[in-house]
C-alpha cells in the first residue's frame, strides 16, 4: 500500500517553508484513463460538450496569435483540428457510446479516436505518421480538459500537490484551489513552478526525480522548502519536532513584519527602493500585508492564463485599473505580455527552438492589434498617473522606436475619443538579452526606465536552458560575466540619467542582496512574500562595505570565488 | 444514388488542406457521401475519418453520393477532385 514510515525523499529547495498534509497525485500520464463505469449519462454528455467547447477555445485563441505566421500547411492542421472538435460523425459516435457503454467520456474519447490513430500508423506513407501526431494531440487536449473539471473537484485546499512536473496552466488550477505545498519529479530554481511557489509563499521541493513513483494519494507528507526535503509517512515524533518548527517560523514572520512600516534603508540611511512582482491577481493581500514600494512588475501573461481566449481592452482596463487604484498612491510598472519561450502558447506552435524564438515583444509586433488593445488598456489606467509600461525581450533599438510609434497612435486615438490618460507615462524596456545589455546606453536614452531580468540574462549570457537537468548545473547565478554585465547596465544606465531597477529572483536572494547594492542598484523588485526578509537584511547592511565587496567582486574569474566572498560577508553581517 | 470514380492528380496528394475543404463542401448539402478506398468506406462529411484515407497522386478513389441533393453535391466535389484541388 503505502510508503514506509519516515522515508525521505531529497530534492531542490525551490520555495522555503514548511508544510505538513496529505499527498494529492496529479498525473496527466495518459495511461491514466478510467475505465470507471458511470450512472449519470447526461452529466457526462455535459462534460464532453464543455471539454470540446474548451478545447476549441484554447485553439482559437493560439490561431488567432499566429495565423501570419504559421505558414499554410500548419495553419490547415489548426484548422482541421478545429474542425474535428465539431466533426458530426465523430461527436455522434461518442455520444452514442457513452449512452450505450455507460462509461467515463475520457475513456470513450481516448478509445475512439486512437482507432482512427492505429488506421493512420497503418498507412506506408510517412505523412500519415506525421498526421497522426496531430490527431493525437487533439486527443490529449480534449481528454486534458475532461480530466481539468475532475481534478478542480478533486483538488481542495489542504492537499500537498505531488505530480511530474507543472505547467503555466496547472498553476492556475492549484492556486485557484490554495494547495499547502508542492513537490515535483521536475524543474529547478528559475522553473515556473518556483517561482510561482515563492511568490504565494507556498513551500515546494522539486526535482525529486522519483516523487510521483514513490508518494501514494493520501501519504500524509512533511514538506521542507528550506532543506529541499519531503518526509512520506512521517511518524508522531517527526510530526511533532516540525510542528514546533513551524511555530517557530511563524514567530520570525512576526518578527520580520515589525518591520513593515520601517524604510528598506542600510544602516548609513541610504534608501532602497523595495517593490514587489505580482504575478497572480491574488498576491495583492500579500503585496498590502508586506508593505513594499509599489509593484515593479505584473507579468501579465500570468493573469491572463486565467482567460479562455485573449481578454479584449475592456477586460484587460478592468484588471489593470484595480490594481493602479489599489497600489495608488504608490507607481505599478506594468509588462506587456511576454508569451512564447515557456510560457503561455509555445508547445502549439511547435517551434523547435523556442527560446531563441518567437517570444516577447517580437510576438507582440508581429501582433499589433493585440499589442494595441494592451497598450490601450494600460494608458486609459493611469489616469492616476502611477503606472508605467515596460516591454519584454527587447533585442534592438528599433524595437523600442516601433513600440513607441504605436503608443503614440493609441494616445492619438483616446484623445480623439475623449479617454483620459497620463500623457506622460513612463515607458521602459526589459534587459534580459546580452545585446540589449550591451547597447545600455544607446537604450537609456531612450526610455524612461529599465529593469534588468536576471532569468533570461543568465540563461541567455551563459547559454544555459534553466530547464534543461543536464545542464542546470551550468546556470550560475554569480558566474563573473553575470556580475560584470550587471555592473556595466547599472552603470550606463545611470550614467545617462535613467532608473536602473532589477525584477529577475535574484534579487530575493539575501547573498545576492549586498552585492547587488554595492554595484549601485537602488531600486528592486522580489516577490512579494520575501518583501520583508529582503527588508531586514537591507536594514543590516552599511552602503560603504557593500561597495567595497562589489568591486572586490568583480575581480575574481570564477564563480567559487564570488560565491566564497559572498557568504563570508553574509555571514558577517548576520552575527551582527 | 450517383456513385464516381475519380483519381487523385495533385503533387500533394490528398492532404490536410484538401481534406478540410472537402468536409467543408460536403456539409453543404443534405445528401449523404462516402469515399471508398482500401475497402474502407469513410464518411465524406467526417473530417477526422477523411484524414485517415491515404491518397497519393494516382491513386483512385470511389465517391458516393445519396440524398435529395446529390446530383449538385456530387457535381461540386467531383470539379473540386478533377481540379486537382486547386493545385495543379
Amino acid at each position: 500500500m503505502s510508503s514506509k514510515i519516515n522515508t525521505l525523499l531529497k530534492g531542490i529547495a525551490a520555495a522555503s517553508g514548511i508544510t505538513i498534509g496529505n499527498a494529492f497525485i496529479f498525473s496527466k500520464e495518459k495511461e491514466e484513463i478510467s475505465h470507471e463505469s458511470i450512472d449519470n449519462v447526461t452529466e457526462a454528455i455535459k462534460h464532453l460538450e464543455d471539454a470540446l467547447a474548451l478545447s476549441k477555445k484554447e485553439l482559437k485563441k493560439v490561431f488567432s496569435l499566429a495565423i501570419d505566421k504559421l505558414g499554410e500547411k500548419r495553419a490547415s492542421i489548426f484548422e482541421a483540428q478545429m474542425m474535428i472538435l465539431d466533426d458530426p460523425v465523430l461527436i455522434d459516435n461518442l455520444k452514442g457510446r457513452i449512452r450505450r457503454e455507460k462509461k467515463l467520456p475520457e475513456y470513450i474519447v481516448d478509445d475512439e479516436i486512437s482507432k482512427y490513430i492505429h488506421l493512420m500508423n497503418e498507412a506506408h506513407e510517412m505523412y500519415m505518421k506525421e498526421r497522426s501526431l496531430d490527431i493525437e494531440d487533439i486527443k490529449n487536449r480534449i481528454i486534458r480538459n475532461l480530466k481539468k473539471k475532475k481534478w478542480k473537484s478533486k483538488i481542495s485546499s489542504d492537499v500537498i500537490v505531488v505530480t511530474t512536473t507543472i505547467s503555466p496552466s496547472d498553476t492556475v488550477l492549484f492556486t485557484q484551489a490554495n494547495v499547502k505545498g508542492y513537490v515535483t519529479d521536475f524543474g529547478g530554481l528559475t522553473s515556473h513552478a518556483a517561482i510561482v511557489a515563492r511568490s504565494l509563499n507556498i513551500p515546494a521541493v522539486l526535482g525529486v526525480n522519483e516523487a510521483t513513483s514513490i508518494i501514494k494519494d493520501g501519504d500524509v507528507l512533511i514538506v521542507d522548502g528550506f532543506h529541499g526535503e519531503v518526509i512520506i509517512n512521517p511518524d508522531e515524533e517527526r510530526i511533532l519536532i516540525y510542528k514546533n518548527k513551524i511555530n517557530e517560523l511563524n514567530l520570525y514572520d512576526e518578527k520580520l513584519f515589525k518591520l513593515r512600516n520601517k524604510p528598506a534603508e542600510t544602516i548609513e540611511g541610504k534608501e532602497i527602493c523595495l517593490r514587489a512582482n505580482l504575478d497572480l491577481t491574488k498576491e495583492m493581500d500579500l503585496i498590502f500585508r508586506n508593505n513594499p514600494k509599489g509593484i515593479g512588475l505584473v507579468r501579465t501573461e500570468q493573469i491572463f492564463e486565467e482567460y479562455e481566449a485573449f481578454p479584449d481592452e475592456d477586460e484587460q482596463f478592468e484588471v489593470y485599473n484595480s490594481i493602479a487604484q489599489k497600489i495608488y498612491p504608490e507607481n505599478v510598472t506594468i509588462r506587456a505580455f511576454d508569451i512564447g519561450g515557456d510560457k503561455v502558447l509555445p508547445v502549439d506552435l511547435h517551434e523547435s527552438n523556442p527560446f531563441l524564438g518567437w517570444r516577447g515583444i517580437r510576438l507582440l509586433l508581429d501582433n499589433k492589434n493585440l499589442f494595441k488593445s494592451q497598450i490601450r488598456a494600460v494608458l486609459r489606467a493611469s489616469q492616476n498617473k502611477n503606472i508605467k509600461l515596460m516591454i519584454p525581450m527587447v533585442t534592438s533599438i528599433e524595437e523600442v522606436f516601433e513600440t513607441k510609434e504605436l503608443i503614440d497612435q493609441c494616445k492619438k486615438e483616446l484623445k480623439k475619443e475623449k479617454k483620459s490618460f497620463d500623457n506622460d507615462m513612463h515607458f521602459g524596456i526589459m534587459i534580459e538579452i546580452p545585446s540589449a545589455a550591451v547597447l545600455t546606453a544607446t537604450f537609456a536614452r531612450e526610455v524612461d526606465f529599465i529593469s534588468i531580468g536576471t532569468n533570461d540574462l543568465i540563461q541567455y549570457l551563459l547559454a544555459v536552458d534553466r530547464g534543461n537537468e543536464i545542464v542546470s548545473k551550468l546556470y550560475q547565478e554569480f558566474h563573473p560575466a553575470v556580475i560584470r554585465t550587471l555592473s556595466h547596465i547599472i552603470k550606463e544606465g545611470k550614467a545617462n540619467d535613467c532608473k536602473v531597477s532589477l525584477c529577475g529572483e535574484m534579487g530575493g536572494d539575501p547573498l545576492a542582496l549586498p552585492l547587488l547594492i554595492g554595484l549601485g542598484l537602488e531600486i528592486l523588485s522580489v516577490s512579494p512574500s520575501i518583501v520583508p526578509l529582503v527588508k531586514s537584511i537591507i536594514r543590516k547592511l552599511k552602503y560603504k562595505d557593500t561597495l567595497l565587496l562589489a568591486d572586490k567582486c568583480l575581480t575574481y574569474s570564477t564563480e567559487k570565488e564570488i560565491i566564497n566572498e559572498l557568504n563570508l560577508f553574509y555571514n558577517s553581517i548576520i552575527d551582527n | 444514388m450517383i456513385e464516381k470514380k475519380v483519381k487523385i492528380i495533385n503533387n500533394a496528394g490528398l492532404h490536410t488542406r484538401p481534406a478540410a475543404t472537402i468536409v467543408k463542401l460536403a456539409g453543404k448539402y443534405k445528401s449523404e457521401f462516402f469515399i471508398y478506398k482500401d475497402g474502407f468506406n469513410i464518411n465524406g462529411k467526417s473530417i477526422i475519418g477523411v484524414m485517415t484515407i491515404a491518397a497519393a497522386k494516382g491513386s483512385e478513389l470511389i465517391l458516393t453520393f445519396d440524398g435529395p441533393d446529390e446530383e449538385e453535391a456530387s457535381k461540386e466535389l467531383l470539379d473540386y477532385f478533377q481540379r486537382g484541388f486547386d493545385e495543379l
